[in-house]
């Protein structure tokens, strides 16, 4: 099929340092200071998301109280990129807007959970005393909260989006393949316009737990990704990121402004022995062709042992002299919104003109590789 | 060598594979005859204690563990062996080297109760979840991780097969398994692979998985006859039945699949979706875009709703699904709706949720083949707002060619599939 060019005309983003595109190109220009709170989660560090005024997105009081965090900031920053592309009020538009969510879930009510625990130690009969607890204490709406396609259900209603939605989940590669089937949809010409994103709530310990039964968490004090040799693991951060993405044809019908095109996305799945996230990320690099000395490198690295010193490894092996940002190092790691946030940060630099040429790569903490690359428009 | 498009000029993806395995039993033989023979899978649940629970019944799949597990661990065995029965029959690639992607719906996982316990017991002292957090930090349950990641199960499902690229674990709620195709489908017209592997399963059947959908009020509580629960389009429907149960499609250019000599089952020819911003859990109550989906279904395959043999209901027998559904048919299939043949697996398997868009693709591939459309089972009670040719209570030969299977889901997610008969016999 004919490939089609394919920009990036909304950005929509919040994060531990604020929302928008001012807030966080002044940050990639400055390559800093991180908001880290190493108190609240102690002996975990994690980047907390910045107050958000809610209402200027999510007007209606009742539609916030129905979402759990997650899906606030996610609804929040698709709004942000809506407004950023100038189609917030385009009723037709947002009628064949098609979705991609990366999504993880929950979220626990961690009080529920943890009186449960206490009760199921002297309970005699565990089974009906956990169906009667569960029965009782759950919020019906609860469930609604944390079931991963109603982030895309929650857009839907706030933002009128009446096209048709899919998830990803799967961590950080859910991300990844987020962006890679969008872009892929509309240079095939299978679609000329996609909203697609993620959000990620790092407060929570439910999701902490998850990640430290493998032993994938950072302690203690904040350190930047590729300097967490000694004491490897994620820094996690609260982060939302939403791209409108459009075939560069609509855009130009529209007089829409381009903040970037993305010329490539793509994502592989290495087998994790030693070497393979290097050689997986060199190739996709590799398939962008020949990358400009003063580019701009942005990875979403977790900071995990190995898999992060072999993405550091193909960046400077593929482009050696470009600049390099980690993420994680501004806003922390944002799981399923790590590789969007990164793509978003990429696209608000070659807007800002800090850059004519970026590349984003990113390894998950457990599976997956993704990279992308984007010029300016 | 000749190349084959669709009236879009795209290539034509056929299906060369069909596996599956529901609460009726393991495969497509043992499934076709309990379904034509209107057989419910549908029992009471004995995996976990449903004493103060409003609904104890349920499509589980009882027979392939035999200790306890959890959801992921019963979702990837079930994707394993409709997987396996799939890509046997379609002789794709050579064994743990299937040839293209894979594309799978799989439900949300997370910590189950057993597993929070286990690192509870370790614990002196009050359990919460800072004491979870260094009963973890042991390392000491690390395996827990990669059980309960999101994307573990289409790893392993992935490793197991040899599929190619990145593989997506996807959710659409209850129309999952036929977004599932629907990717696969657009990834063979875009030409990035040549096949997919496209998987919907679920094996969350738990306790709080159940009490979550009780909670919402969405399930039959009519625990007394399990096999006569599940009556999707009947007056009294009270609910659905939740279900277990894996479907895998080995989708294929065309082209590839004739140069290969494979047996064509059956074309994917159009797809439809679309979103709904009325309510978290409710469908418009227009149906538009229920309408909306099938008509773009229809559209994408170049085929009029006069095309249609008979529509594989998504059926779930609730009293709001059935109504909106049979109002939003009415509306794309006009004065025929009443004689067209319009039934709801979901009758005896019960609505095997993330997994029901491909179970139900399966078997729709089953009834062209077989000339035979499975019956909606417990039909006794017609609804009279519903006028339907709903193949009451028996299975009914007929001559199918096409068919629209719906998938509708919380969150505004609808997804209509048209499955042809392969092109000679068409």
């Amino acid at each position: 099929m004919n490939r089609r060019d394919v920009v990036i005309t909304g950005i929509g983003i919040a994060s531990s340092l604020g929302e928008g595109l001012e807030t966080h190109a002044a940050a990639l220009a400055a390559g800093g200071p991180p908001v880290v709170d190493t108190e609240s989660f102690k002996p975990y560090p994690l980047h907390p998301l910045a107050a958000l005024e809610l209402d200027k997105q999510i007007p209606k009081k009742s539609d916030q109280r129905q979402m759990e965090p997650w899906q606030r900031l996610g609804v929040y920053a698709a709004g942000l990129a809506l407004d950023s592309a100038g189609l917030k009020e385009d009723a037709e538009a947002k009628s064949a807007l098609q979705v991609i969510v990366a999504a993880g879930g929950g979220e626990r009510d961690h009080a529920v959970d943890a009186a449960i625990l206490e009760g199921l130690r002297g309970a005699n009969e565990p089974g009906a005393f956990l169906n009667e607890r569960l029965m009782g204490d759950l919020r019906p709406t609860l469930f609604l909260a944390q079931l991963s396609n109603l982030l895309a259900g929650n857009i839907a209603i706030v933002h009128g989006v009446t096209g048709p939605s899919r998830t990803f989940m799967g961590e950080e590669q859910a991300g990844v393949d987020a962006i890679r089937t969008a872009h892929a949809r509309i240079a095939s010409g299978q679609s000329d316009l996609m909203l697609v994103g993620g959000a990620y709530n790092a407060e929570r310990r439910d999701m902490l737990l998850l990640f430290e039964l493998g032993g994938y968490l950072h302690r203690d004090d904040f350190r930047p990704v590729f300097e967490r040799e000694s004491a490897p693991g994620l820094i996690t951060g609260s982060a939302g990121a939403f791209l409108v993405l459009e075939s560069a044809e609509r855009a130009a019908a529209r007089g829409a402004k381009a903040h970037a095109k993305l010329k490539h996305a793509g994502a592989a799945r290495s087998r994790r022995e030693a070497g393979t996230v290097q050689s997986a990320l060199t190739t996709l690099l590799g398939g962008f062709g020949p990358i400009a000395g003063d580019a701009l490198a942005i990875s979403a690295a977790t900071g995990c042992s190995g898999v992060t010193a072999e993405e550091a490894a193909a960046i400077a092996a593929t482009a050696p002299t470009a600049k390099r940002t980690a993420t994680g190092d501004l806003v922390g790691h944002g799981v399923e919104a790590a590789f969007p946030v990164s793509v978003a940060l990429a696209a608000i630099a070659l807007s800002a003109g800090q850059a004519r040429e970026a590349i984003v790569t990113g390894a998950g903490h457990w599976r997956g590789e993704g990279a992308a690359h984007l010029v300016q428009a | 060598m000749t190349t084959h498009r669709d009236a879009k000029g795209r290539p034509l993806v056929a299906v060369t594979g069909l596996g599956v395995v529901t609460s009726l039993g393991q495969g497509k033989e043992t499934n076709w005859q309990a379904l034509t023979a209107g057989k419910s899978g549908i029992h009471r649940i004995d995996r976990f204690p449903t004493e103060g629970l409003k609904t104890s019944i349920g499509g589980t799949v009882d027979f392939l563990f035999d200790g306890s597990f959890t959801a992921p661990q019963l979702s990837e065995k079930l994707a394993t062996l409709a997987a396996e029965e799939a890509v046997g029959q379609s002789g794709i690639g050579t064994a743990g080297d299937f040839p293209g992607e894979l594309f799978m719906a799989v439900p949300p996982v997370e910590m189950e109760w057993p597993q929070k316990q286990e690192l509870a017991q370790s614990i002196d002292g009050a359990v919460d979840y800072d004491s979870l957090l260094r009963a973890a930090a042991t390392h000491k349950y690390s395996k827990m991780h990669e059980l309960f990641v999101f994307g573990g199960v289409a790893d392993h499902i992935a490793d197991r097969f040899g599929t190619k690229g990145s593989p997506i674990s996807l959710s659409t709620a209850c129309s999952s398994g036929a977004t599932a195709i629907q990717m696969g489908v657009e990834a063979i017209r875009r030409g990035d692979t040549q096949a997919a592997l496209c998987i919907g399963t679920d094996g969350s059947i738990h306790a709080e998985a159940l009490i979550r959908f009780s909670l919402l009020s969405a399930l039959s509580t009519q625990n007394d006859s399990p096999e006569s629960a599940a009556k999707p389009f009947s007056k009294n429907r009270d609910g659905f039945v939740m279900g277990e149960g894996a479907g895998a499609l080995v989708l294929e250019d065309y082209d590839h699949a004739l140069a290969r000599g494979a047996t064509i089952l059956g074309i994917v020819a159009g797809c439809g979706e679309r979103g709904d911003g009325f309510h978290r859990t409710r469908s418009s109550p227009d149906g538009k875009p229920a309408i909306l989906a099938m008509q773009d279904a229809l559209a994408d395959a170049g085929l009029t709703p006069d095309d249609v043999d008979y529509i594989n209901a998504h059926g779930t027998s609730t009293p709001e699904n059935d109504k909106m559904e049979a109002m939003s048919c009415a509306a794309v299939f006009g004065e025929r709706m009443p004689s067209l043949p319009i039934s709801s697996n979901k009758s005896m398997i019960g609505h095997t949720l993330t997994a029901a868009g491909a179970v139900e693709a399966v078997i729709s591939f089953l009834t062209i083949a077989n000339g035979t459309i499975p019956p909606t089972i417990n039909y006794v009670n017609p609804d009279p707002a519903i006028a339907l040719d709903v193949v009451p209570n028996e299975a009914r030969k007929a001559k199918v060619k096409t068919i629209i299977s719906n998938s509708f889901g919380f969150g505004g997610q609808n997804t209509c599939l048209v499955l042809t008969a392969p092109p000679e016999a068409a």
